[in-house]
């Protein structure tokens, strides 16, 4: 059974991004668990990549820094054989298409599916491309999160019809980043799926402080934090624990007051 | 063949902030590629401005001394701004402003895109940022002062391996920042559909010139057609009004670096496996997880770790060849051109010279080779003379 339902099923869910092997794989490890106990309800989780066309620059240097340490997507799925072994939160897999397309697409939802990996986000793989892993995601039981974004309009429509598992609402232009002000984007966004797919919403891209994150999960049943949090790991490093914990428990909070 | 696919090749892989603006493209080009109105101003700019058609040269010097195969030198360094840039910039510019946007961004590796592009975009009044690798800002310094002559701006790329790819990385962030005013002028037969189509369609001017050039000149076509790949633009313009003609073969010479035994080569097809980045699904040079490897040429503009996908396409159905031609046999051929027949090509287009070169002795007097001279060299006489272990300053 895929768990991701549950990440919704709690309230508004905090969806924290981190990219796995930044600082280290031991203590990404550490961050998925303290992380849920902290009241993350799904963890996205990066698989480093050479070249992210869609990260700015915080999200670019936590890859860069993760591959400077050798880590390959097969250190990835040993680590999460190891936090399934205490831990059932459910989790997403960022990934660009081509670390999927040249470890095997089945070898790799294989993989996803004997970890406890419940969906995949591959933001260089739009609607008209999905069937590149949707077969494959479908025989191994792993959700393809599909991406709306300001630019779509009339594309919601489309994409949500066929959408599962929920739908990963960009609520910005550009690429990944923190940023001062959100555009008002995403909550048109958000009522556009609905109207056609009862699925939940979850908005990411920018979003930093609790008020954002309150303002965000008024109208949509998930918040993604992504940029703000490398930041905290990236400043500090292998003792970055306490302070991103702190961080996710302010942002849970802030958004389950409004609840 | 569905849209946008090359065989298996091709694809639009982007993120989907930007698959609204590669659409309206897509419709755009199909409905302005048949507008008159819209060809007539392309044509005349080629002529008028591009300085088209351009000359078919033969190097009867070289043919001489090679002693075999009479060699041909198709030149796109005559054109203005120096290389076949302009063909595909005139076309996307021009389409941008029927568009309506105001502001033309692009990437560039040796410099010759991005100086085509702030050309066109200054002469049709279109605001132009260039992205370019801090490498190749070095290595190719005049032209970051042209590109700036011409009223463009220049943002140097500090990310990754600071060339030609994290230029088109950052090219592709700026754009899904900045869609509703802004077309990405992309320079090679690359990226996601409609550009490999779009790019091929304004580049096949340089074969449809080389047939009826050359049946005036010689009354039959020629035997061979060889470009160096760098995405592989100058290539499949010269390639494509002749791939239904199987007696002509088609060789594409990619950019062997040190050689590709080595770590340090840009050879895609040799070395590279199928993959999908940069919008497309192709050959990349990568490593066993996917990673996109670094990759090295002594040439900016071929230093690319993937290749355009209607290439990928005839090289998987054998109808193009590809070979490797290595930093020395470039310098070498570089100094032979220049020397032999007082043309210096671009170190790019040097890459076709040096296979020719190696390929003529091996055919007979009445066999025909077209070189495709995509460039010339102004730009590069710096870096070849530092090759050469003399520091001259541009
Ligand atoms: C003179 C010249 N030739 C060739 C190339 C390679 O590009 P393409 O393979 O698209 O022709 C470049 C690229 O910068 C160039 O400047």
């Amino acid at each position: 059974m895929n768990k991701l339902q549950q990440a919704f099923a709690n309230g508004k869910a905090f969806i924290p991004f981190i990219t796995a092997g930044d600082p280290s794989l031991v203590i990404t490890k550490e961050l998925v668990l303290q992380m849920a106990e902290a009241g993350a309800d799904l963890i996205e989780l990066g698989i480093p990549f050479s070249d992210p066309v869609a990260e700015g620059q915080v999200i670019q240097a936590a890859s860069i820094r993760a591959l400077s340490h050798g880590i390959t997507v097969d250190h990835i799925f040993n680590m999460l054989r190891d936090i399934r072994k205490t831990c059932n939160i459910p989790i997403a897999l960022m990934t660009y298409v081509n670390p999927v397309f040249a470890y095997g697409i089945d070898s790799f939802l294989r993989n996803c599916q004997e970890t406890g990996v419940d969906a995949l986000i591959v933001p260089d793989l739009p609607f008209e491309e999905k069937d590149e892993l949707v077969p494959f995601c479908l025989k191994h039981g792993v959700y393809l999160i599909s991406m709306i974004a300001p630019t779509s309009n009339n594309r919601i429509h489309l994409i949500s019809k066929e959408a599962q598992g929920f739908v990963y609402c960009v609520s910005s232009m550009g690429v990944t980043g923190v940023r001062k002000n959100l555009g008002s984007d995403a909550e048109k966004m958000v009522k556009l799926v609905k109207e056609v797919n009862d699925i939940p919403c979850a908005v990411g891209f920018g979003i930093s402080t609790p008020e954002q994150a309150a303002r965000m999960a008024k109208y949509a049943d998930g918040v993604i934090v992504g940029s703000a949090i490398v930041k905290i790991i990236e400043q500090y490093g292998s003792r970055c624990l306490p302070h991103v914990i702190e961080y996710v428990r302010m942002m849970k909070n802030a958004i389950t007051e409004g609840d | 063949m569905p849209k946008g696919r090359f065989g298996i090749y091709g694809g639009q892989y982007i993120p989907e902030t930007l698959m609204n603006a590669v659409i309206e493209l897509g419709e755009a080009y199909e409905f302005f590629k048949s507008d008159s109105k819209f060809k007539a101003e392309l044509n005349s700019l080629l002529k008028n401005y591009a300085g088209r058609p351009s000359m078919l040269y033969f190097a009867e010097k070289m043919t001489k001394d090679l002693g075999g195969a009479k060699i041909y030198l198709k030149r796109e360094d005559l054109n203005h701004t120096g290389s076949h840039k302009i063909n595909n910039v005139l076309g996307q510019v021009l389409l941008a402003k029927y568009m309506g946007k105001t502001r033309v961004i692009a990437e560039t590796g040796a410099g010759q895109h991005g100086v085509a592009t702030a050309t066109a975009a200054s002469l049709l009044g279109l605001e132009c940022e260039i992205f370019m690798g801090k490498e190749d800002t070095q290595r190719q310094a005049l032209n970051v002062f042209r590109m700036k002559l011409l009223g463009a701006k220049v943002n140097v790329v500090t990310s990754g391996t600071q060339t030609l790819k994290d230029a088109v990385n950052e090219t592709l962030r700026e754009w899904s920042r900045r869609v509703k005013d802004t077309h990405y002028v992309l320079g090679s037969v690359m990226g996601p559909h409609p550009f490999p189509t779009i790019v091929r369609d304004f580049q096949k001017v340089i074969g449809q010139e080389v047939k009826k050039q050359i049946l005036e000149i010689e009354g039959k076509f020629p035997d061979v057609l060889v470009a160096c790949i760098g995405g592989g633009s100058n290539a499949i313009g010269l390639f494509y009004e002749f791939i239904g003609e199987p007696n002509v073969r088609l060789i594409g010479c990619e950019a062997g670096g040190y050689g590709v035994h080595t770590k340090k080569t840009a050879a895609t097809m040799a070395i590279g496996k199928i993959g999908i980045f940069h919008g497309m699904k192709s050959y990349f040079c990568q490593d066993e997880y996917g990673q996109i490897a670094p990759v090295y040429s002594i040439s900016a503009g071929l230093d690319y770790p993937g290749v355009g996908p209607e290439h990928a396409y005839l090289h998987d159905i054998g109808r193009a060849e590809y070979v490797v031609v290595t930093d020395n046999e470039a310098v070498e051929a570089f100094e032979y051109l220049s020397c032999i027949e007082g043309i210096i090509p671009a170190i790019e287009s040097a890459h076709a010279v040096a296979y020719a070169i190696k390929l003529a002795p091996k055919l007979n007097k009445n066999q025909i080779i077209v070189v495709g001279l995509s460039g010339r060299g102004d730009k590069d006489v710096a870096s070849i003379a530092r090759y050469r272990g003399v520091e001259i300053y541009e």
